[in-house]
């Protein structure tokens, strides 16, 4: 009886573990095709950015003869690191101030709340679903009147107020998550509410603060409209720089795909340093 | 020297009063627990005596001061929660030392401190572990730790034993009893374990819906409830209740008729009574004995067999009553056994719940955990 019945089960679990081996496959094919599908533009973009400017309105290739001649270009006709600075200022500023503004008030809608916390929290986010363009020209008026038309305050104060609901909202999650037991034993310990904050709640909320203010600076980085509508030269950020190569001397998709390379390159390279910090943070509160 | 004073403590949320009216004396060094079903308050007042909770009328009084309006930290108390609430990323020494850090106390003497409170809780070696790498039983005790460190007047402990194992409560509870004797403080216990209250307790607090039901020594407490709540809820397995009528009155108490037809006489006092009154029965498992002529009978459902001793669930007309027999008793499922009880060890309730006093103060009733200790035990000399 054994052998007969090892015998029946031994094939079918192989053709099992066959069909499952098969599934893997054809799933690992489809997301690795899904992925390549979203990152295809970004590829073609750096690709392009090696090519001279014949090549890169000719009939597309993969197979040409790699160039940096559009970089030296880009290089020599203005400088990138003001621009750059520009953006590291505006991103970690804009970061910096809505995380000091937003960590207070995450705190007191957390742990004291009111009847009205909810609805604050909703109407904060509703204001994220206004098309920014509505309010352009008032802002652009008050910009213009108290000078911080092209200043990287103006950009600052923008991009914070821009963030806020965001980063209010994320903070607000991760501070619910803390038990509140450990904020009363050190109340019962004798912290005040700055040492309960910066003894126990920042420390135990790092990998969430940590993942909202990364959020922050990629949005700020990767902002254009209010960047491109409120500076000129002085206080412009990369996304302004990239928009200058497509305008008035005509569009020059080698130069204008060395320069983008060039302006995603830094927030690129920190997106892939901290992934595995901005999932845990993303899917903090999803997975409890 | 530590005493607490509650007067008149109400708490309200919103329109829901959860706390009405409660008054409390807790004597010095004395250990104090507050038992109740869970949603009777008893988290709620403990924490509005920690100063977590404020309270909406009524005056807490430390030592015969009034402490409503002092914070938490300053009241002298140190709490013990219930989740342990150690923060997470300390060391064993860092969260025992978190309050002297927070008041500016040197290193070296908060060190010295934290090892004084971490032998007294044989701790040492962990001293360098974070909360994560210890048991629950570990955790447990530097959450203890961490109150003792405070030198705190009143020790408060929420539920502490909650979320151990039923062996490791048992070792905790006594360690907390010799802690309570080693420490000499007053200590406040938050519990819906009824054997916690009765091992540890000094004074049990049994609290319901909000306010006190009774206050008194074990002993008091399960001798001679002043109700139906406390007979049912002090003494494990619940004690028995059976509707009787009352026959008369003597003075050496009321002589009663039972379900069955039988009458018996209980030690009461029953003087307030009106004749044929319908009263209620209540006697422990553990004081109902098998006998041949005795005046209640009914058919076994279930037995349990524990080894020392038997349980008997034994259907009577409505009402499945339990027995605690001997260990060795032959009898079988389907039995039907007669059985009575002793006049003194019998309670009766009125149509209100209250029960009749008895006339007959047992021995043992002002008994405290403390006086069963030896005279001229070394933890009677304060240290």
């Amino acid at each position: 009886m054994t052998t007969l019945s090892s015998k029946t089960t031994a094939p079918r679990s192989v053709s099992g573990w066959r069909s499952a081996q098969s599934k893997r496959i054809l799933l690992t094919l489809l997301g690795w095709s899904v992925a390549l599908v979203i990152f295809f533009p970004i590829f073609w973009m750096i690709l392009t950015g090696f090519k001279t400017e014949t090549a890169a309105i000719a009939d597309p290739t993969l197979i040409f003869s790699p160039t940096l001649e559009s970089y030296q270009a880009v290089h020599a006709r203005s400088g990138y690191t003001r621009f750059a600075l520009n953006s590291v200022a505006v991103a970690f500023g804009s970061t910096f101030f809505a995380l000091l503004i937003a960590i207070p008030s995450a705190y007191a809608m957390a742990f004291l709340p009111t009847k009205r916390t909810k609805g604050t929290l909703l109407w904060m986010l509703s204001t994220k679903m206004l098309p920014s363009v509505g309010v352009l020209v008032p802002i652009y008026l008050i910009f213009r009147d108290v000078g911080l038309l092209d200043t990287r305050t103006g950009l600052i104060i923008i991009y914070t107020l821009m963030n806020l609901p965001i980063v209010v909202w994320m903070l607000y999650t991760f501070f619910k998550d803390m038990p509140k037991d450990i904020l009363e034993a050190g109340r019962m310990d004798g912290a005040s509410t700055l040492q309960e904050v910066f003894f126990l709640l920042l420390p135990l909320t790092l990998p969430g603060i940590a993942s909202t203010g990364l959020l922050s600076i990629i949005l700020s980085w990767n902002e254009a409209f209010w960047s491109l509508n409120l500076t000129t030269s002085k206080a412009a950020p990369l996304t302004a720089y990239i928009a200058s190569f497509s305008s008035p001397e005509g569009l020059f998709w080698a130069k204008l795909s060395a320069a983008s390379t060039m302006a995603i390159a830094p927030i690129l390279i920190l997106g892939w340093m901290t992934q595995k910090q901005m999932v845990r943070g993303l899917t903090f509160g999803a997975v409890k | 020297m530590a005493t607490l004073q509650l007067h008149n403590i109400t708490k309200r949320f919103g329109d829901t009063e959860v706390i009405k009216g409660i008054d409390l004396e807790v004597n010095d060094r004395e250990f104090v627990v507050f038992v109740g079903p869970s949603g009777c308050g008893k988290s709620t007042l403990m924490r509005m005596i920690a100063g977590l909770e404020s309270a909406t009328d009524g005056d807490i009084l430390i030592d015969g001061q009034r402490i409503n309006d002092v914070g938490p930290a300053d009241r002298g108390l140190a709490m013990v929660f219930q989740s342990y609430a150690l923060y997470p990323h300390m060391t064993v020494e860092g969260n025992m030392g978190f309050s002297m850090r927070l008041a500016g106390v040197p290193k070296e003497e908060r060190r010295a401190k934290v090892l004084e409170a971490a032998k007294i809780l044989q701790l040492e070696p962990l001293l360098d572990r974070k909360p994560k790498a210890l048991s629950g039983g570990q955790r447990q005790r530097v959450a203890i730790g961490r109150a003792i460190v405070r030198n705190p007047s009143i020790f408060l402990f929420d539920e502490p034993l909650s979320n151990l194992d039923a062996a490791l409560r048992v070792q905790m509870r006594i360690e907390l009893a010799r802690l309570h004797d080693e420490l000499d403080a007053t200590m406040i216990y938050v519990t819906h374990d009824q054997i916690e209250a009765m091992t540890m307790a000094d004074k049990i607090v049994v609290l319901h819906d909000g306010v006190v039901e009774q206050v008194g020594s074990p002993m008091a407490l399960y001798h001679h409830p002043r109700n139906r709540f406390v007979a049912g809820f002090i003494g494990s397995p619940k004690m028995n209740f059976l509707p009787v009528t009352l026959t008369r009155v003597t003075p050496e108490g009321v002589v009663i008729r039972m379900p069955g037809g039988g009458e018996r006489s209980v030690l009461v006092d029953g003087q307030q009574l009106e004749a044929n009154a319908s009263l209620e029965l209540g006697v422990r498992p553990e004081h109902l004995v098998l006998e041949e002529q005795g005046p209640l009978s009914g058919e076994i459902k279930v037995l349990e067999r524990l080894g020392g001793q038997t349980s008997l669930y034994v259907q009577m007309d409505d009402e499945l009553i339990t027995i605690m027999a001997d260990g060795d008793v032959a009898y079988r499922v389907n039995d039907t056994v007669r059985f009575g009880f002793a006049p003194e060890r019998a309670h009766l309730f009125d149509a209100g719940g209250q029960a009749l006093s008895s006339l007959q103060q047992h021995p043992l009733a002002g008994l405290t955990r403390h006086d069963n200790r030896a005279p001229g035990s070394s933890s009677e000399e304060p240290a």
